[in-house]
């Protein structure tokens, strides 16, 4: 099994020391950590984690596995990219001289569906986004005329095929959840979205 | 903290109009209602409201001062083991609690229930650096199955509650609950106290389905040389009957890891021994003959499989566990049967033939054979002068007849002891398998002593091992305790020399300890003790000392290059298993 990159989706309360809980099941396996993002989900007071990391599926179902079994973990979800609709966020700031004098910025905006969030006499910051080659095709443009600061946020991604928390959230609240729920399917039914 | 999600039952008993408490006497009044009888701890500046509190609760509460918070929480392990409650721990802030690091980690990899409450600074002087001030949280949250800090007195109940349940529910662990002092101190609330029974993030059991139940059946059914192997799941699932039932029915020999051991009789008729780098020889050679290998609550621990990719590779594997992580983690599982065994084994009882496996159990009776040719007799009936490990143990079997609870620390005594002793009940074999911890079984003897008092309780440690934890000999004298203690002592580093000996060309680098006098050393903590180096003294003394009302040493001189055999080199097959 070869080594692709992989997008984990956690649900889980939000708690102090969570991110820490999670983040150790990566390190103590000395696994990089691409990207992770931390934001509230569709569901009104359970955050989402988006991680994403370079592994085979075998490895990423096992740590999925050892996620899901931390307390305040609702449920993990892997994601192969063809199953996500996923995006970046970049910022890019570059002096206004140099961008006026030298390219012709209306061109490059729109060839990397980027906009201008500033504009001022010294500088003015770009933002795009998009999948990782398109945030850094904009920044191949850009660097001939120097870049002066560049930060690219974390991937945020959504499953294609997920129908939403909010009913599993309420099975989760009964004692005895439903069976559709219950830890992964094994026998062969690996096709659903979720995988473990 | 908004998402602390404690089920409330709504349909409770009138509630008792609610007290003014400090969050230290509510702390005390919650173990009350969880019906905490013992505490294992030591105080320090930032627990000392705890300890005021505790004043005025030591007619309903036992507190054992330790010498040692490592001490505390070895005890705490041996009394869950013994009593199957959790075991309870106090320390105080900053080295107190980083003392507990190490039995926190032996508990998280034994899977025992155990509960520490720390002593933190006061809420406003978290992140300064105050004195005694360490981040336990995140020291212990690799090692702790859930830990949580306290800074307002009002979170207390329905933390306690969430502690309690999932320490203890599902595959137990360990928990950490660190508490500021002003949380300690401030007055609360108390109102009725709701243990906590549903957490929507937490799911301490899988569903049983039925279905994997009947595959596993069928494929049992199917089988010509199936195979069990056990941990210590059976034990903390309280399944001891019904899988001896499930054993007795299906006729299939069985196997235990060291975790597991104890849990069927050693002399059960389908018994064949333990698993494992030390384990019996039949159980390891078959293991890559079977062609159904069923796991019951063990998890493939490398000292259990040898090398993985030549491990039971013929067979295929049924694994029950109440941990969906432990399956395909180590070994690819043909049928996964999560749950309970306590509600799985029944059910895949009830679906299996009634057989008798004579052939295939014959088969491991002549391994077994030619284990006792080899190694067995010769251990159990040395030709030297000296005394070996093995006779020990077993002039001990022959005196407590199998029903004494033998607490091991790390090492060779630990893998002779295993290898040898016999065992009636359950629950009577206390050792630190997974982390190895050495300094273990002193402090885990004098918790398995409360957790089981009517029992004989008898830690068997060698003289390295004694060594590192020997301040508890303390904790014994002021509490009047009975444990008896046995130094099995080659006065080597024994385990690490016998590598040494057989992978390192003899090159014994820093292995060889010197100790104190033993015996002298119990004296002067008014223990009474006796060395032993002849034959002929050992069995009267074996006698004098269980006979004696209170705890007694012995220090038992063995042979100083003995090795352990039959063993499974590290990187090797269990079926490249070496008799010598």
């Amino acid at each position: 099994m070869s080594k692709q990159e992989y997008t984990i989706t956690v649900y889980t309360e939000n708690q102090i020391g969570l991110l820490n809980r999670i983040a150790i099941i990566f390190s103590r396996r000395k696994i990089n950590i691409e990207s992770m993002n931390t934001s509230p989900s569709e569901i009104e007071g359970i955050h989402r984690f988006t991680i994403v990391i370079n592994e085979t599926e075998d490895v990423v179902k096992k740590l999925c596995r050892q996620i899901e079994k931390q307390v305040e973990v609702l449920k993990a979800y892997f994601n192969q990219n063809d199953e996500i609709v996923w995006q970046e966020l970049a910022l890019y700031k570059v002096s206004t001289d140099q961008i006026v004098e030298k390219v012709k910025v209306e061109r490059l905006l729109r060839k990397y569906g980027a906009r201008a969030v500033v504009i001022r006499k010294d500088y003015t910051v770009f933002e795009t986004t998009g999948h990782r080659e398109e945030t850094d095709g904009l920044l191949e443009a850009l660097e001939p005329y120097g870049v002066i600061e560049f930060v690219r946020s974390a991937r945020v991604a959504i499953i294609n095929a997920s129908s939403g928390f909010h009913e599993k959230l309420k099975e989760f609240e009964h004692i005895e959840p439903g069976e559709d729920l219950v830890e992964n399917e094994f026998l062969n039914k690996q096709n659903e979205v979720f995988t473990m | 903290m908004e998402a602390l999600t404690v089920k409330k039952d709504k349909s409770v008993k009138t509630k008792k109009p609610s007290q003014k408490l400090s969050g230290s006497a509510a702390l005390l009044e919650i173990f009350l209602a969880e019906k905490v009888e013992t505490i294992f701890g030591y105080p320090g500046g930032a627990i000392m409201p705890i300890y005021d509190a505790l004043y005025d609760y030591q007619d309903r509460l036992k507190h054992i001062l330790v010498r040692h918070e490592q001490g505390a929480i070895h005890a705490a392990q041996g009394y869950a083991r013994t009593s199957g409650k959790t075991g309870i721990v106090f320390a105080t802030s900053g080295p107190g609690a980083t003392n507990l690091v190490t039995g926190l980690a032996d508990a998280m990899i034994d899977s025992t229930p155990v509960l520490c409450i720390t002593g933190q600074v006061y809420a406003h002087l978290l992140g300064t650096d105050a004195f005694q001030e360490t981040d336990v949280i995140n020291i212990t949250t690799p090692i702790t199955k859930w830990n949580y800090q306290i800074t307002d007195a009002t979170e207390i109940p329905a933390v306690l509650a969430k502690a309690f349940y999932i320490a203890s529910s599902g595959r137990p662990g360990p928990v950490l609950i660190d508490i500021t002092k002003n949380a300690q101190l401030q007055i609360v609330d108390f109102e009725n106290y709701q243990p906590c029974e549903h957490i929507r993030s937490y799911r301490p059991k899988p569903i049983v389905r039925k279905k994997y139940v009947e595959e596993a059946a069928k494929l049992i059914n199917e089988a010509k040389k199936p195979f069990v192997i056990f941990g210590q799941g059976v034990i903390l699932g309280r399944a001891e009957k019904e899988f001896a039932r499930f054993l007795e029915k299906s006729g299939i020999p069985a196997a235990w890891t060291i975790m597991g051991m104890s849990a069927i009789p050693t002399d059960h008729p389908m018994a064949v021994g333990m698993l494992g780098m030390h384990g019996n020889y039949g159980p390891n050679v078959l293991t890559n003959e079977c062609d159904v290998l069923i796991a019951v609550g063990m998890r493939f621990d490398d000292r259990v499989t040898g090398r993985l990719d030549k491990y039971a590779k013929q067979a295929k594997v049924i694994h029950l566990d109440i941990d969906p992580a432990e399956i395909d983690k180590n070994v690819k599982t043909t049928v996964p049967v999560w749950g309970d065994c306590k509600e799985t084994l029944p059910l895949l009882t009830s679906l299996v033939q009634q057989k008798k496996h004579t052939e295939w159990l014959q088969k491991f009776r002549d391994l077994q054979k030619q284990e006792n040719e080899i190694c067995i007799y010769p251990e159990l009936h040395p030709d030297t002068e000296i005394l070996s490990m093995g006779e020990v143990i077993d002039a001990l079997n022959e005196l407590t007849a199998g029903n004494a609870i033998i607490v091991t620390d790390v090492g060779q005594h630990q893998m002779v002891a295993c290898r040898y002793s016999k065992f009636n009940q359950s629950k009577s074999n206390i050792t630190s398998g997974g982390l190895g911890t050495m300094g273990f079984a002193l402090p885990a003897a004098i918790g398995a002593k409360f957790g089981a008092p009517q029992r004989t309780v008898i830690a068997i440690i060698g003289d390295g091992g004694f060594q590192m934890t020997l301040q508890e000999l303390g904790t014994i004298m002021q509490g009047k305790l009975d444990v008896k203690i046995i130094i099995l002592n080659n006065e080597f580093l024994g385990m690490v020399r016998q590598w040494q000996q057989l992978f390192n060309d003899k090159r014994y680098s820093f292995v060889n300890i010197e100790s104190p006098d033993f015996v002298q050393l119990a004296n002067a903590y008014h223990i009474p003790g006796k060395m032993v180096s002849k034959r002929e003294e050992l069995k009267n003394t074996l006698k004098e000392m269980l006979a004696h009302k209170g705890s007694y040493l012995l220090n038992i001189m063995v042979g100083k290059e003995n090795n352990v055999f039959p063993m499974v080199p590290q990187g090797c097959s269990v079926s490249e298993i070496r008799l010598k």
